[in-house]
């Protein structure tokens, strides 16, 4: 059991890692926001492994479900695909540059990751697992709950009056 | 396995960064930006572990505010496709006079 609760553990990850990788290389917005897709569904398998199965669901369910969809929305509603839309990538020192300044970052983030970390070992998820999630989010949490809803009625309205066409009279 | 967790996260923020970098996209821009937060939330998982579950509270109003983040710049990103008939930062160059 515990093999194969490994192996999965690093499946998932292997398959975020490698579509993340895919995704900033396409050139075609659509395939990108598609692997972008695949690294939040293996995301979502890496919650389950690490018992928040809750967590998992809404990724799936708003990530996957909702943002990106209003992200591939966006790019045909745009009608991209043009070949100077295409051609966005930079130059061959300025991406030389980027990948130097990302592999430093990774790698300054990993030197503090070589302090041991207590560990604990991978469990099958527990039956009770939304529970604990509702009674903090709705006791310890609540003030900041109510206020994330009038940040998404906030969002919402200017969303309509950001992207409403003007009528020039 | 919070250790591998953390590195997991670690090397995707990385890839969101190099993204972020390298791409001229607006659009592509703004999923190098969800990928981010995506890695973070993966950090917030794994110590939600060790540390009680406040973490997994936290994941999920990053979700609200990135949902929140993501119509609030996908309407700008329309806006500006609009007036400028480009998403290509470079073409946008309104500010430098």
């Amino acid at each position: 059991m515990s093999s194969l609760f490994h192996f999965q553990f690093y499946f998932f990850a292997l398959v975020a890692i490698v579509s993340a990788l895919c995704f900033v290389t396409r050139k075609n917005p659509v395939a990108a926001a598609l692997w972008l897709v695949n690294v939040m569904f293996a995301l979502s398998g890496l919650y389950v492994m690490l018992d928040a199965p809750f967590v998992a669901a809404i990724q799936v369910l708003v990530y996957a479900g909702a943002i990106m969809v209003v992200f591939v929305f966006v790019v045909m509603l745009l009608n991209l695909g043009r070949s100077s839309e295409l051609s966005d990538m930079r130059s061959i020192a300025a991406r030389l540059g980027a990948g130097l300044i990302s592999i430093g970052l990774a790698a300054s983030v990993l030197m503090v990751l070589r302090e041991k970390i207590p560990d604990t070992e991978l469990t099958i998820p527990s039956e009770n697992v939304v529970a604990p999630v509702a009674a903090a989010l709705f006791n310890d949490y609540l003030i900041a709950f109510e206020v994330t809803s009038l940040v998404l009625l906030v969002a919402v309205i200017g969303a309509v009056v950001l992207a409403k066409r003007r009528v020039s009279a | 396995m919070i250790t591998d967790s953390l590195i997991v996260s670690a090397i995707l923020f990385s890839i969101g960064v190099l993204g972020v970098l390298t791409r001229r996209n607006a659009i592509i821009l703004f999923m190098c930006v969800e990928l981010m937060l995506n890695a973070v939330n993966l950090s917030f998982v794994a110590f939600s572990r060790l540390h009680g579950v406040t973490g997994q509270v936290f994941v999920i109003m990053v979700m609200t505010i990135a949902a929140a983040e993501a119509a609030l710049g996908l309407a700008i990103v329309i806006s500006v496709f609009r007036h400028f008939e480009s998403l290509n930062l470079a073409d946008l160059k309104l500010l430098r006079g």
